[in-house]
């Protein structure tokens, strides 16, 4: 249980860090905050002789939340963002899904971004970076280069970041007026890969009122005592597909008022389970993970239903439209 | 990264690393894939800090990093320079004078063998300086990630609102009604 020999190297810039990548692109590994990669290593189920040790590196810590977007610096931990208000008001379903990442103490030193390239289909942050439209911007000695979570993710921790290139930040976009989103997922034990994980994210046409929360609103109402509308939704998984693959179904809950969800909830669910691909192991087999993945999200569903807010535009309304990943989108 | 010959280097990469634990700096020649956990033990004498699972599910291991807790087997040694590190025996080193979570678990019983207890201190301490008002379930959630295969969760749970009774906030028992079970 303990690393094969291999040698720790320790830049202090972003520019030193892409020269040693380069340098060591076939037996090189970064490493953050190590919590997927040194049980890895102590297992010895990978060997790499050189280890780029970027937590010394100046400028990869920042986190800001600014222009509709939420920009994690490769070195910000999953700990800081899950406690971080900004964040939680601009979406809160970034430290929802924190919350359900391993123990606190891995948290403390585990790095968001560094989930994200680790690419586990039973990481959380890899699927809420696909869920809310995200994407990362990656660096090496041949440029910049922004890639969407469906580009970055290729396979179960497999991306297509090429050896010599470092995500530099992840970029999150916050909620749009109307929307509301959240995040569960089932553990055997606290900490424990989830058995099945789900992101939802619905649209409704409660824009206006969207700055107003109140909780002494009945439920089910906008600010302006209205019932909102559902006017889209979409789901993500965690431990019951191989990437973090996006299911649209606004077709299926478009027009329907929020106090009417129970009339969507089995169509929803449904065709949630339909689109999972479950794998079963000694905690669960496939039947089950893909039952508990339709009963997650019909709970989700229903909790969204009854929340009469929506979180997130109030911090930045007036701000301009995510424009990073969008601008990716349309390229 | 200060190389001893080239043979060894070849075989086993090292380094000169500063370390700051408990307060004190050492300047320590250490292989580069030594862990956190190991150079405490073996290279500090520190053997309060235990290593259980080695893939950082056990908690046994846990030590402070600036003040938060970490799994100190999943950590290189020669990345936790310029840092801060905390181990057991920084936050209590003396029988007849235990810290105030040490006292906590003398109070409530929450130990029987001890092997699991360094990481316990070490994350209550940490956790009660951030919540110094742990309901019950604050406190299960808190210890969560720390394994004890004696005791069962009950008195580590009641230590973790011993000890925020004892820097005077309340755990969720002592504000309102006297709590026997865990008051002297």
């Amino acid at each position: 249980m303990k690393p094969s020999p291999l040698r720790i190297h320790r830049p202090k810039t972003i520019e030193n860090t892409l020269e040693l990548l380069a340098a060591h692109a076939s037996d090189g590994k970064i490493i953050a905050g190590g919590q997927s990669l040194v049980p890895v290593l102590n297992m010895r189920l990978a060997a790499p002789e050189n280890l780029i040790d970027i937590t010394a590196v100046d400028g990869l810590d920042g986190l800001t939340v600014e222009g509709q977007e939420i920009t994690v610096g490769a070195l910000v931990s999953h700990r800081r963002l899950e406690r971080d208000p900004d964040v939680a008001s601009a979406n809160p379903i970034l430290g929802e899904a924190l919350r359900h990442v391993a123990h606190p103490a891995i948290r403390n030193r585990g790095t968001t971004v560094g989930s994200i390239a680790h690419a586990d289909p039973n990481g959380e942050m890899p699927m809420i970076l696909a869920l809310t439209g995200g994407c990362v911007k990656v660096r090496s000695l041949k440029g910049t280069r922004t890639l969407t979570a469906d580009e970055l993710n290729v396979g179960p921790l497999e991306t297509s970041l090429e050896p010599e290139e470092l995500i530099t930040e992840a970029i999150f976009p916050a909620l749009q007026p109307g929307q509301r989103a959240g995040f569960d997922e089932l553990a055997r034990r606290s900490g424990d890969y989830g058995l099945a994980g789900v992101g939802l994210i619905m649209s409704t046409d409660n824009t206006d009122a969207a700055a107003s929360v109140d909780a002494a609103d009945p439920p089910g109402s906008g600010a302006a005592g209205k019932i909102a509308t559902i006017t889209g939704l979409k789901a993500g998984f965690v431990s019951v597909t191989d990437t973090p693959d996006i299911i649209e179904l606004d077709h299926i809950v478009s027009g329907t008022p929020v106090d009417r969800v129970d009339t969507i909830v089995d169509a929803v669910a449904s065709a949630i389970k339909d689109f999972i691909d479950p794998d079963g192991d000694i905690h669960a087999t496939a039947d089950y993970r893909r039952h508990l993945t339709g009963v997650i999200a019909g709970r989700l569903l229903k909790r969204l239903s009854r929340q009469n807010s929506t979180r997130g535009a109030s911090a930045l309304s007036g701000g301009q439209r995510a424009a990073t990943c969008k601008e990716k989108e349309s390229r | 990264m200060t190389q001893t010959s080239a043979a060894e280097a070849a075989a086993e990469p090292r380094s000169t690393i500063r370390l700051s634990v408990n307060g004190k700096d050492h300047v320590l020649d250490v292989p580069d894939r030594k862990l956190l956990s190991d150079v405490l033990r073996q290279d500090l004498e520190l053997t309060g800090t235990h290593v259980g699972c080695e893939h950082g599910v056990c908690g046994a291991c846990t030590v402070q990093l600036d003040g938060d807790p970490i799994r100190s087997c999943l950590i290189f040694a020669a990345s936790a320079q310029s840092h801060e590190v905390t181990t057991v025996e920084g936050i209590g080193d003396d029988p007849e004078n235990p810290a105030d979570v040490q006292q906590a678990f003398i109070d409530s019983h929450g130990l029987q063998c001890g092997f699991c207890t360094p990481g316990f201190i070490t994350t209550i301490d940490a956790f009660v300086n951030e919540n110094p008002h742990p309901s019950e379930e604050e406190a299960r959630e808190a210890i969560s990630g720390n394994l004890c295969r004696c005791t069962g969760y009950q008195n580590i749970v009641k230590a973790v609102q011993r000890t925020a009774e004892l820097r005077g906030g309340c755990g969720q028992n002592c504000c309102d009604r006297e709590d026997t079970e865990v008051s002297q």
